[in-house]
């Protein structure tokens, strides 16, 4: 083996090298330090070529990753010859560390992984684990759009009780589903969404698999929209649900935002949306919310709808929803997927993704639903093998707890009631809060400002209008917890506490700027 | 592009779609399902079935399934609980897998989190892989079970293979093995079945386990064990986790990727656990991080219930005693039928050698059937197993054994 001898000048390069080092407790790091510069001692493999280029270290165990190899960018003089190494864009995740702190960590285990940053924190599920973080006993968490009681538990339902004790009483097994998910779920989760009689059911030209939540459901759609329409792009309202660009983005979606909401009116910038929708390349998918819009509860009206659908036709775009609050905006399952209904009653083709989180309090138990519907049942057909062929590599079956409680619940005709009952309950407990809310504000804001986009907006959340740094005065200041986007989750809201919260909402409305 | 897209819209958008071909295991299951033969076998998913042939619910889940069904106290902590319940879960795990005694337990110099089962947990992992290692390709045992590669190559990682099993003494080539890893470029990223390997039931004994991760050391390579039969090879879990242990041993910061869904029944739930061992506690801070942003933009999280279920089991040591008992009897259960199927044939006198039966290891015996007999096996006798020859020894049972035996003599005794 050949002895090439790298300096330190062209070893900045290098030191990237060495952050990927497996070193073992019994070897050594033959370097030494003289005047800032440093000699490296490397082996060449004889067998190499220019991009499977190895480093091996003198000692036997010390070698170089070949992977990391790839991210250096520079030219490393080793010897007679220079090798050049295939330049790669910044990897953003990967932090490299400097070249005299390896030699202090010479006889430690470095891993593989040494150049792993930390992530960010979620900002919605961040804003559950700072107010975990808080003592003061008059902190109010408005940040996870989770369902609370008045007492502000959390809540299960009644129905999913009685549907888990009957699964117990009647022991059933724990086998894999199929990929797709139980076909029981599946039925009831598409006639819930269209109707039992609606033609596109009938017909059988939707194709539905089970998925994890919301989430996985879109991601999902996602990685079926990467491999059947590469380059598509997907619109997506600004704002939305801060999740929704990190599915597109890991699925490699690519994606830009339409016009949704008007801060100065506080509401739908409904000409913005229709604008940026025509003006989007044909054939893109749009992004709607089924109902109860997150985060800022507006929802277009029925009209509007209409012109929504009109214009997505026109540029051959396909609608794609996303169902998270089914039950949950009016109180009413059928009237809540009255959007969905009206695309397709229309003949369009589309793609639903289904939650179960919220309107059956289903959270943790991760059960949904994409659904796609084609002009054809053999289209259909196609497209549900597709979509198990991406699940496969993803998870290999759904989890069956989430599927079986939804299939007895919405299968049963008495269970079925009962949860209707519970659903207008809840839908019913966040309205009247927002009720007591708004009459708190008007009472003692007067300062004449409108507050009736609090009774106008839909859903679980509110967007409040504040700015990031008026947001950060709830928390800091009055312990209420809300993202930076100025939304709060009024399921986390109880009757006791809206007067207090109107005193926050006023002080940081009129005193931060 | 206009008016190919008005074309589009009368066809609709999906005509582009083709059909999937048939995932080739779970396409077994389908096929037995809509066979109406009484007499037929299903030797296709590993999936542990009784002697009665039927899926087994362990009484260990049963207890824990009875304490957290419908029950308000526990179902109220289930929402806001659920980062408790999957740190118990991974801190149970773990213990399994490197031993509760292990110094990456007791510091914490290991990232860990709840997956999806052992597909959710090598996904998360080879997304990682992919994200912090660009480029770099994983090595896959040949075989291996056929959704590795699918899960590895749409995580965009390149597949390789190393040398593992030799079909002619249908154990393994142990020399080519070391060849292969000999040389792979240096700090590779290898995938390991530290147990019962999948599709072929042929293990590495200690010593070989040994060599492997010598060599390894040399070559700096990253190993990953996929642990999805954890208890099912000796019927010991500790003896099963041995491979890992030599490797903890020896200093190798690993990856693991361990699976509940045979050794607890838990299939459906989709319960497992992915951890990386890290050079320190802060190290694995940021790595977990990151495994959990990349789940979040999956699934956001695993299902609850499973995670109870198994973190219930795992810390009351009275039902965990009893699910240690459990796994011992399905694994017995396995040897046992094993033992006959390799003595029905031998009575039949069949020109085979079927010592592998019993010296290959786990849910799977890789019989050596070729294509065309096992496509006879479907055909004639309504046996169900992958086209690879790949059995699932956990579908067969003291009343068809007999059955099984007479139909593989059939079909080999001219061969």
């Amino acid at each position: 083996m050949s002895h090439l001898i790298a300096s330190l000048n062209d070893l900045d390069p290098l030191s990237k090298v060495l952050t990927g080092f497996d070193l073992f407790r019994h070897s050594a790091l033959f370097i030494n330090k003289r005047n800032n510069h440093s000699k490296l001692i490397c082996n060449h493999r004889p067998s190499m070529t220019s991009t499977s280029t190895m480093l091996s270290l003198a000692s036997a165990s010390l070698t170089a990753s070949l992977s990391v190899h790839e991210n250096l960018k520079g030219r490393l003089k080793l010897g007679g010859g220079s090798l050049s190494f295939k330049k790669e864009k910044a990897n953003p995740f990967i932090n490299t560390k400097s070249f005299s702190r390896i030699s202090m960590v010479a006889a430690i285990k470095v891993s593989r992984f040494e150049g792993v940053t930390m992530a960010p924190p979620d900002p919605i599920l961040g804003v559950s684990e700072a107010f975990k973080a808080d003592n003061d006993e008059k902190k109010l968490n408005l940040g996870v759009g989770a369902y609370r009681t008045e007492e502000l538990q959390p809540y299960v339902l009644n129905v999913v009780k009685k549907a888990e004790n009957l699964m117990v009483e009647r022991g059933e097994n724990k086998e894999y589903l199929p990929i797709e998910g139980l076909a029981a779920f599946n039925k009831v989760t598409a006639e819930l969404l269209f109707g039992a009689s609606n033609p596109v059911i009938k017909e059988q030209r939707v194709a539905t698999v089970q998925g994890l939540s919301g989430t996985g459901s879109l991601r999902l759609a996602a990685a079926l929209i990467e491999r059947y329409f590469p380059g598509a792009k997907v619109l997506i309202s600004s704002p939305t649900w801060g999740n929704h660009k990190n599915i597109f983005n890991d699925a490699r979606v690519p994606w830009s935002e339409y016009r949704y909401y008007d801060p100065k009116t506080v509401g739908l910038d409904f000409d913005g949306m229709i604008a940026d929708i025509k003006a989007a390349p044909e054939g893109s998918f749009v992004l709607l919310h089924g109902c109860a819009h997150n985060p800022t509860g507006i929802d277009p009206t029925p009209e509007q709808w209409e012109k929504i659908a009109d214009v997505i036709q026109e540029k051959n775009h396909i609608p794609f929803f996303d169902v998270a609050y089914q039950g949950f905006a009016s109180g009413s399952l059928d009237a809540d997927a009255g959007s969905v209904r009206l695309f397709a009653a229309r003949g369009m083709e589309l793609l639903v993704a289904q939650s179960y989180s919220k309107n059956l309090g289903l959270y943790a138990e991760r059960i949904g639903a994409i659904n796609v519907v084609c002009t054809s049942a053999d289209a259909a057909t196609r497209v549900k093998s597709q979509l198990k062929r991406l699940a496969r590599p993803m998870y290999s079956n759904p989890p069956i707890h989430g599927a079986k409680i939804v299939a007895n619940v919405v299968g049963d005709p008495t269970l079925f009631n009962e949860w209707k009952a519970e659903m207008e309950m809840m839908a019913g407990r966040i309205k009247n809060v927002r009720q007591k809310l708004y009459d708190s504000l008007t009472a003692k804001d007067k300062s004449g400002k409108d507050w009736s986009f609090i009774l106008e907006q839909i859903g679980m959340f509110s967007f409040t209008g504040l700015n990031k740094v008026q947001s950060d005065n709830m928390t800091n200041k009055w312990h209420v917890y809300m993202t930076k986007d100025g939304r709060i989750s009024l399921a986390g809201l109880s009757l006791a506490k809206c007067e207090y919260l109107a005193d926050a909402i006023i002080d940081s409305f009129h005193n931060v700027s | 592009m206009s008016t190919s897209t008005k074309a589009l819209n009368r066809l609709g958008w999906w005509d582009r779609v083709s059909p999937a071909s048939k995932d080739p295991i779970t396409g077994v299951t389908e096929a037995f399902l809509a066979d109406t033969n009484p007499h037929k076998i299903n030797l296709g998913v590993g999936a542990y079935r009784d002697d009665e042939g039927k899926p087994v619910v362990l009484q260990c889940v049963r207890n824990a399934e009875a304490k957290i069904a419908g029950c308000d106290f526990i179902n109220v902590g289930r929402e806001s609980n659920a980062t408790a319940v999957g740190s118990k879960l991974v801190e149970e795990s773990v213990k399994l897998a490197y031993g509760k005694d292990a110094n990456v337990v007791k510091e914490g110099t290991l990232a860990g989190l709840q997956a999806l089962s052992g597909t959710g947990a090598c996904r998360l992992f080879a997304e990682f892989q992919r994200r912090f290692h660009p480029e770099s390709p994983i090595y896959f045992p040949d075989p291996t079970w056929p959704n590795h590669p699918n899960i590895w190559r749409d995580a965009q990682v390149p597949v390789r293979t190393f040398q593992y099993y030799h079909p002619v003494s249908k154990g393994l080539n142990f020399a080519a093995l070391m060849d292969d890893i000999k040389n792979a470029p240096d700090a590779s990223f290898f995938l390991l079945h530290p147990c019962a390997h999948n599709p072929t039931g042929v293990d590495p004994t200690a010593e070989q386990w040994r060599e492997i991760s010598y060599q390894f050391k040399v070559k700096s390579h990253f190993p990953f064990f996929d642990v999805a039969y954890q208890g099912f090879a000796s019927g010991d879990l500790d003896m099963d986790a041995q491979a890992i242990r030599i490797f903890l041993e020896d200093g190798h910061l690993i990856g693991c990727a361990q699976s509940f869904a045979k050794n607890m029944g838990l299939y459906g739930h989709r319960v497992g656990c992915l951890s990386v061992l890290c050079a320190d506690a802060k190290q694995a801070v940021a790595v977990k991080s990151q495994l959990q942003q990349i789940a979040r933009a999956m699934y956001s999280n695993p299902p609850i219930h499973g995670l109870l279920l198994v973190s219930t089991i795992l810390s009351d040591p009275e039902t965990k005693a009893l699910w240690v008992k459990e796994v011992k009897v399905m694994a017995n259960r396995i040897q046992q039928m094993r033992s006959t199927l390799r003595e029905s044939l031998e009575k039949l006198a069949s020109p085979l050698n079927w010592e592998h039966i019993t010296k290959q290891v786990g849910m799977f015996c890789f019989s050596g059937l070729t294509a065309d007999q096992v496509d006879r096996l479907v055909r004639e006798f309504h046996i169900y197993l992958t086209r690879d020859g790949r059995m699932s020894m956990a579908g067969v049972t003291t009343s068809n054994v007999s059955y099984l035996a007479n139909a593989i003599h059939e079909v080999t005794r001219y061969n």
